[in-house]
């Protein structure tokens, strides 16, 4: 059933892609001042939103398992934080790419992409967390504390960069701000295969985290009984 | 209920023999474990010794590397002065719930009637104090080394500095619960809480630039001071609610 | 009066469960030899009775309700294998910190009066650092004893104990049975735990396998239950 699922996913995120690429590429005029490098803010920007999504649908997940102890959330909170900081990963990826292309610089303390970096520090320890517990309920727990501090931390590192930004202003990647309406819309529309695409990696890690946690079962059954 | 140790309380449920008890007091345990925390670490001076020195050292080794104008030390001051307190810090965060796994003391501790709030709460005060010591002996030397007139503005310096420290040490002792177990526990502290505490950090540094050369800060510098406060009571709260499973798996 | 009962108790660890439907009634004023093998789940069920660890699944209650409660653990003595004992406070601080703790009245009279009852009061003041193990067990004992718990938790106390420490213990844990106050005793078959019990389980692989009185025939052959009830010796 879950391969299924997976499938469905990868498939409808592929077939989209695809759709939005066609359009992206030649149905779409370039950008007047940055000229087509500027494609790349379709992926740059909902690649953001899915990470912090992520962020966020993880701490929501490790909230339930404090209260409840289900395991099962503590899988759902490890997949989707992997996934989330992969999409961080080529956000960061992307914004250096397009700032080098634009500024000839490969960082310029652009307060989102500063910010975003950040996160990713605190979740890349989220992970490095998980690797230095044994016990999986320990794992689960400790994880679980860690992921809703991570998460509250979010919105107030990206405040305050922004406002140390502002403070001392340096180029930045993408004021944000108005654009095309035909710009805004790909914008959207591109986060639909981006989000199908995290739901299905997700999905694969959160069942290999499962059977996991089942082999670590049986493998401590065997050798202590 | 009450009855004189010795003879059985019959009440229907378990009799509890009141043992000479007083009712518990929440504020009471935490000074308990403040005192207790501070008298121990006084006793060895391991992580004080370590900070300070620390501490020292580095502020030195700074002023030689990069002999700083009074221009650059009045750009770089805030800066220079909180990367060595967050360094410091850490050594005497790690020290915090680590002091409580030799003979299993943390097990004595939860079992008693202490909360874990109650636990964290006064180690928490215990670090913050322990910690200010060691920014105000760096205060100190930062004003011999670097000519910095940091008493000009003493109370809002200090004020500054304790908020920040108080970020540090909310969430340092929390995490210092939450690594005790860990392998390489030295390690994976500061490598979870420097990232939690990048905007409590920022606004500390943009702070405490102007006071620490005794100048007042602008008024547009006043949105720091409020993420800082925001950041110290959001923090704590989290702290407090989540250290009981952080505590008892 | 039951001042332990547990329902179906599980406790897992990850998917691994190191407790299996344990099911127990301990009645006030008994004594209970916890038996099993080393990963049998010993310790792992007295660190549940004494609140320092969460059920899995289950119901548990101590003294009334849940052992997390600040009442349940006012009244509970844990002697655990650390002996829970800080190296740069003096023996008297040890006792006086514990005493504050478990909020008695007068900690610094009752901490002395345990002292001397230990046989400790020579070394009140001096650190337990330099202490021997036997006077760390007998400072641990005073520890646990102090707030006249209605309920004492003790794991594997009799192992690695001298002489002096020995005989300390099974008088307080005699006069524990005189005064009405309910004892856990995890243990490997030893026999002066055997002897003060008055009930016996056998933990298996994390499964009751026998809850009963301590009969004659356990305290002559101590090893009879296992063949019984469990693996080979």
């Amino acid at each position: 059933m879950r391969e299924k699922v997976i499938i469905v996913l990868s498939g409808l995120a592929a077939l989209v892609l695809a759709h939005n690429l066609y359009v992206m590429l030649l149905v779409l005029p370039d950008e007047a001042a940055q000229g087509a490098i500027f494609r790349i803010i379709f992926f740059h920007v909902p690649a953001a939103w899915t990470a912090l999504l992520g962020f966020l649908a993880a701490a929501v997940a490790s909230a339930f398992y404090l209260a409840r102890k289900n395991l099962r959330y503590d899988a759902f909170a490890v997949a989707v934080t992997e996934t989330a900081l992969a999409f961080a990963a080529a956000n960061l990826a992307t914004g250096m790419i397009w700032g080098r292309i634009i500024w000839g610089i490969w960082w310029t303390w652009d307060p989102r992409l500063t910010s975003m970096l950040v996160c990713w520090l605190l979740y890349a320890g989220y992970l490095m967390l998980r690797r230095a517990v044994e016990d999986p309920t320990q794992r689960a727990r400790i994880a679980a504390v860690f992921s809703i501090f991570a998460c509250v931390d979010v919105p107030i590192v990206f405040f305050s960069i922004r406002w140390w930004r502002t403070q001392h202003p340096q180029p930045v990647v993408w004021g944000g701000g108005s654009m095309d309406p035909a710009y805004w819309n790909m914008l959207f529309a591109n986060w639909a295969p981006l989000l199908l695409l995290g739901a299905a990696l997700a999905a694969i890690r959160m069942r290999q985290e499962e059977q996991q946690r089942r082999l670590e079962a049986l493998r401590r059954q065997a050798h202590a009984w | 209920m009450r009855a004189p140790a010795g003879e059985r309380a019959i009440d229907g449920e378990v009799g509890l023999r009141d043992g000479g008890r007083r009712p518990s007091g929440w504020l009471r345990a935490s000074l308990t474990v403040v005192v207790k925390d501070l008298r121990a670490e006084l006793r060895t001076k391991e992580a004080l010794n370590a900070s300070l020195a620390f501490s020292i050292v580095v502020l030195l080794l700074f002023s030689f590397a990069f002999e700083p104008s009074v221009e650059e030390t009045r750009a770089l001051g805030g800066g220079l002065l909180w990367l060595v307190f967050a360094f410091a810090g850490v050594l005497i965060l790690n020290r915090s719930f680590a002091r409580e796994l030799p003979n299993d003391c943390l097990d004595g501790l939860l079992a008693s009637p202490l909360s874990p709030a109650a636990l964290y709460a006064g180690k928490a005060v215990a670090n913050f104090l322990l910690l200010m010591a060691v920014e105000l002996v760096g205060l100190a030397v930062f004003g011999v080394f670097y000519n910095a007139a940091w008493t000009g503005r003493f109370w809002p310096l200090m004020g500054v500095v304790a908020m920040g420290t108080w970020a540090m040490t909310a969430v340092g002792t929390l995490f210092s619960a939450l690594t005790v177990n860990l392998r390489l526990r030295e390690l994976m502290l500061p490598l979870l809480v420097y990232p939690l505490l990048v905007p409590a950090l920022l606004a500390a540094i943009q702070l405490t630039g102007p006071l620490a050369l005794g100048q007042p800060f602008a008024s547009d510098m006043i949105v720091w001071l409020r993420l800082l406060a925001a950041f110290d009571v959001i923090f704590t709260a989290l702290a407090l609610a989540l250290i009981d499973a952080v505590l008892v798996g | 009066m039951n001042v332990i009962e547990l329902d179906d108790v599980w406790k897992f660890y990850g998917d691994f469960p190191a407790l299996r439907q344990i099911s127990l009634r301990v009645e006030a004023g008994s004594c209970l030899a916890l038996l099993g093998r080393n990963g049998a789940g010993k310790t792992t069920l007295l660190r549940i009775l004494a609140g320092l660890s969460r059920e899995g699944r289950g119901r548990v209650r101590v003294l009334g309700g849940s052992p997390r409660r600040q009442q349940a653990r006012a009244s509970i003595g844990v002697l655990g294998h650390g002996l829970s004992l800080y190296d740069e406070l003096s023996a008297l601080e040890n006792l006086t910190l514990f005493g504050r703790l478990y909020n008695l009245k007068e900690p610094l009279r009752r901490a002395r009066q345990w002292l001397e009852r230990t046989g400790l009061s020579s070394v009140a003041n001096a650190r337990v650092r330099d202490f021997s193990r036997g006077m760390r067990q007998r400072l641990a004992i005073a520890r646990a004893f102090l707030h006249e718990p209605e309920l004492l938790l003790l794991d594997e106390p009799f192992t690695a104990l001298d002489d002096l420490a020995v005989g300390v213990l099974q008088d307080l844990l005699r006069q524990a049975r005189n005064e009405g106050r309910t004892t856990v005793i995890s243990t490997h078959q030893v026999r002066e735990a055997l002897e003060l019990a008055s009930d016996v389980a056998l933990l298996v692989r994390g499964r009751l396998a026998f809850q009963g009185e301590r009969t004659g025939e356990m305290l002559e052959d101590p090893g009879w239950l296992y063949r019984r009830y469990g693996e080979a010796a």
